[in-house]
């Protein structure tokens, strides 16, 4: 059956890759088809090393939806100096670290919902959701 | 380096072969390019064939890892050629609106050696 909800501490490179993996596993654990399954482990990639790359240190949740749709939820959650320009950080190719730019807009682009929060000095929080 | 050898880059006919079968972090990544890029002046190599078949996601890191790799090869006269690239991760780059930019892809290695014979004049 596996976890209905986890929760993962995100400080360095390798809890990128744990994050993945667990959402990969949730996902499949769920019946999700092979490619929701590497969407969702590829957002989580994006979204653990914006939170590595811009606010050094936060977390990633991981929750299975059940119900009438089911479907899996990746909360991203820091406590670093928040997006200044949210409506900018959603588009393609822009980037404030010399990175791809493709982080944000491109995990919206793999998830069927995307919601973000974020206020400068205080943190930011990426959710997102892919229906099964 | 602690890493090298983490990932082993072999020698198949007069190009260079690498199997990416962990996930790249930061220095590993380095490692891996500076492993390659030696080799390609030990052996004259004018082609790397990346393996990604066991890779099990490919995100902007790598993608720039990648990328990298592929101009820093061009630097030393070689052609970076991606195989192995599942269906879920030829999606999922696209997605998310990765450029691979300079690197070649071919299906698998029979066909990247074709590719590169193609490409490269005769050694």
């Amino acid at each position: 059956m596996g976890d209905e909800f986890v929760e993962i501490p995100i400080k360095e490179e390798q809890d990128v890759v744990i994050a993945r993996l667990k959402g990969k596993k949730m996902a499949e654990e769920l019946g999700m088809k092979k490619v929701d399954q590497v969407r969702i482990a590829t957002a989580i990639s994006e979204l653990a090393r914006n939170i590595l790359l811009y606010a050094g240190t936060g977390v990633v949740q991981i929750k299975k939806i059940h119900g009438e749709k089911k479907g899996i939820e990746v909360v991203a959650i820091d406590h670093g100096p928040g997006i200044e320009n949210i409506e900018l950080a959603l588009t393609d190719g822009y980037s404030t670290s010399g990175a791809l730019g493709v982080g944000l807009p491109g995990t919206k682009r793999l998830m069927d919902e995307f919601e973000i929060w974020s206020e400068k000095g205080k943190g930011t929080i990426v959710t997102v959701r892919k229906w099964a | 380096m602690r890493e090298e050898g983490a990932i082993a880059v072999l020698k198949i006919e007069d190009v260079l072969f690498a199997s990416i079968q962990i996930p790249l972090h930061d220095k590993l990544a380095a490692c891996f390019q500076q492993q390659i890029l030696e080799k390609l002046e030990k052996t004259g190599a004018k082609g790397v064939i990346v393996d990604i078949s066991a890779i099990d996601v490919v995100d902007s890191f790598i993608t720039r890892v990648i990328v990298e790799l592929g101009h820093m090869a061009s630097f030393m006269g070689a052609k970076v050629v991606l195989v192995g690239i599942r269906p879920e991760i030829a999606m999922t780059i696209v997605e998310l609106g990765l450029d691979l930019k300079n690197i070649y892809t071919a299906l698998n290695l029979e066909r990247g050696l074709a590719l590169l014979r193609q490409m490269l004049p005769s050694s």
